[in-house]
């Protein structure tokens, strides 16, 4: 469904000091330096693969993004979505795709997002049987009962999301592109987006590619990650594999019925937190059984969880290793 | 989308943007106020016409052009290039582009579904006061006709002129100030300051042949019947054949320029 060959992508930016004396010497020269957003990034996704697109600000994630929904042309390399080149944006491809930004919208500010849905079945041509099924279902599974009428500056950022989300869906594109969904959402609306998306993937057999700095929403929707970082691909397989690889340890969380020293814990492993009630370990693969034994034994266990340390940790520790290492 | 595709979304283009307009109708009347310039100058003008005529303009000659000016001007005017050039810069153009419809398309519905409300409010003040100067406007049925088409051409002008100076925010770092340039010499010749055939002959004869005329004198020679039928259409057809050109060098422009665009944000 996605095909991207050797992907590049630079821009040229205008570098300028603050202050007068740098303004006056900008109206003569304005040295430009050459910004590679993406440098030679290639992957295949699958039709109804939900892939996450990981990487920290400015890696390049949205960029790409951008490319593949035909808003960028690329400086080098090959695109094909839906067996169409994005940046020629016909009319074909752009019914079969979607791009939501968390931090850009479709929907028109002063009016009811019921007048932008109509306004999409006219520009997608959908017809009005179609149309009618579509936000009914889309009502049902956003929950938007009671917003549609409303104007949209009028609605709450969770409110607008969820509508945001269906206009851009109205069409039923079988590529979404999402960028950054759920940002700025409360844990609530968060969990509803995500139901969604993977709701309507399931639904409609659709190829899902998503960005998002919530690790929650990766690990929720996406079996598999791309990790992209200072335009580069480092990684590209399943989210479990990629802990594994960057962080072969265990986090054991022990809840205790009563306080025990420090350095009872730290034969078992590294402390990571310590409360009279409560403390995590981390410890190696290696040494894992031992420690949860010793610690069955010899503290006062009244629950014992073993899991693995948090996605933001090993993203983290993954991109201040850098490309050198990578997830290799 | 195919040019029958897009006919067929217009209504709905037209019909929201009616909606938008009707949402924005406190800054459409601030608008509409500010749009008084050809008030100024009659006042001007009609104080200067008191002691005699002014080449062929009497008092009343000027208040029918003036008034017809206004009319033509709160008809034809368009505000594209300051929206085309501000999605540019912030990226917004790019929620547009992801539809399968060509943004400027959509920017012409939008700014054209705001004549209506303009005609709501104008056309009954201006008649009002057009039929005070009655006897200085045209009596030729069929140029009054030509008026449409001169209206509409007006507008289409207007609006590929400025969408293709907004454009060029896709090349520059700001298009604004070209188009306050464009503005500059646009109220000089093309009649919104001052009658085109009150310009010295060297200065007329190249007013005539420039596209500013067709943006407002042009209709306002129709309704003031200062041409005969045959010196009318072709005047006409001089006309569409800029608008012809506008469509052409917008096209090229634009479609050069995306090639450049960022789609900053998001």
């Amino acid at each position: 469904m996605i095909a991207v060959e050797r992907l590049r992508k630079s821009y040229f930016v205008h570098r300028r000091n603050p202050g007068l004396r740098a303004a006056l010497k900008s109206l003569v020269h304005r040295p430009r330096e050459e910004v590679k957003a993406v440098d030679g990034v290639s992957f295949r996704v699958g039709a109804g693969e939900r892939v996450g697109f990981l990487g920290p600000n400015g890696a390049g994630k949205t960029t790409t993004l951008k490319v593949l929904s035909g808003l960028l042309h690329p400086t080098s390399g090959q695109v094909s979505v839906a067996r169409h080149t994005p940046q020629d944006r016909s009319p074909d491809f752009l019914r079969q795709i979607t791009l939501v930004m968390g931090q850009k919208q479709q929907l028109l500010w002063d009016l009811p997002p019921s007048e932008t849905f109509l306004l999409n079945r006219a520009i997608y041509d959908i017809p009005r049987p179609r149309y009618d099924e579509t936000v009914a279902e889309l009502t049902e599974l956003l929950g938007l009962r009671g917003l549609l009428d409303k104007p949209t500056r009028q609605l709450s950022l969770g409110e607008r999301m969820k509508c945001e989300l269906a206009v851009a869906l109205l069409h039923r594109p079988q590529v979404l592109f999402l960028d950054e969904p759920t940002i700025g959402l409360d844990v609530t609306m968060q969990a509803a987006v995500r139901g969604f998306v993977r709701a309507y993937n399931e639904r409609f057999g659709a190829t899902v590619l998503l960005t998002s700095h919530y690790m929650d929403d990766v690990a929720a929707l996406c079996p598999r990650v791309l990790v992209i970082d200072h335009g580069h691909l480092i990684y590209d397989g399943s989210l479990d594999e990629l802990v594994r690889r960057v962080r072969p340890d265990k986090r054991v969380l022990l809840k205790l019925s009563r306080p025990v020293e420090a350095r009872d814990l730290s034969k078992l492993g590294s402390i990571v937190s310590h409360t009279d009630a409560q403390a995590v370990l981390q410890v190696s693969q290696s040494e894992l059984q031992g420690a949860v034994q010793r610690a069955l034994a010899q503290l006062p266990v009244v629950d014992l969880t073993v899991e693995d340390p948090p996605l933001e940790e090993v993203m983290r520790e993954l991109f201040e290793r850098g490309v050198s290492e990578g997830a290799a | 989308m195919s040019l029958r595709a897009a006919a067929r979304a217009y209504p709905a283009l037209l019909r929201t943007g009616f909606a938008a307009a009707v949402a924005y109708r406190a800054e459409f009347v601030i608008w509409m106020f500010s749009t008084n310039m050809p008030l100024i100058m009659l006042a001007l003008w009609a104080a200067v016409a008191r002691s005699g005529p002014v080449g062929a303009y009497t008092q009343r000659g000027f208040a029918a052009y003036y008034l017809s000016t206004l009319l033509v001007r709160l008809l034809t005017g368009s505000w594209v290039v300051w929206e085309l050039t501000m999605e540019i810069r912030q990226g917004d153009l790019a929620m547009r582009l992801l539809r399968p419809l060509h943004p400027l398309i959509a920017y012409s519905a939008e700014n054209l579904a705001a004549v209506p409300l303009r005609g709501i409010v104008a056309i009954p003040v201006v008649s009002i006061l057009l039929w005070t100067a009655r006897g200085q406007l045209g009596h030729d049925p069929i140029l009054w006709l030509l008026l449409m088409p001169a209206l509409l051409g007006a507008w289409l002008l207007t609006f590929l002129v400025m969408a293709l100076i907004g454009t060029l925010a896709l090349y520059l770092e700001s298009a604004t100030s070209l188009f306050e340039a464009w503005l500059g010499i646009s109220a000089v010749l093309s009649g919104y300051l001052v009658p085109l055939d009150l310009f010295p002959q060297a200065v007329q004869r190249i007013a005539l042949v420039l596209p500013f005329r067709f943006l407002l004198s042009f209709p306002v020679e129709l309704m003031l019947g200062k041409h005969g039928r045959g010196e009318a259409l072709a005047l006409l057809g001089g006309q569409w054949l800029y608008v012809a050109f506008a469509l052409l060098a917008t096209n090229l422009v634009w479609r050069a320029g995306l090639r450049r665009f960022s789609a900053y944000g998001g």
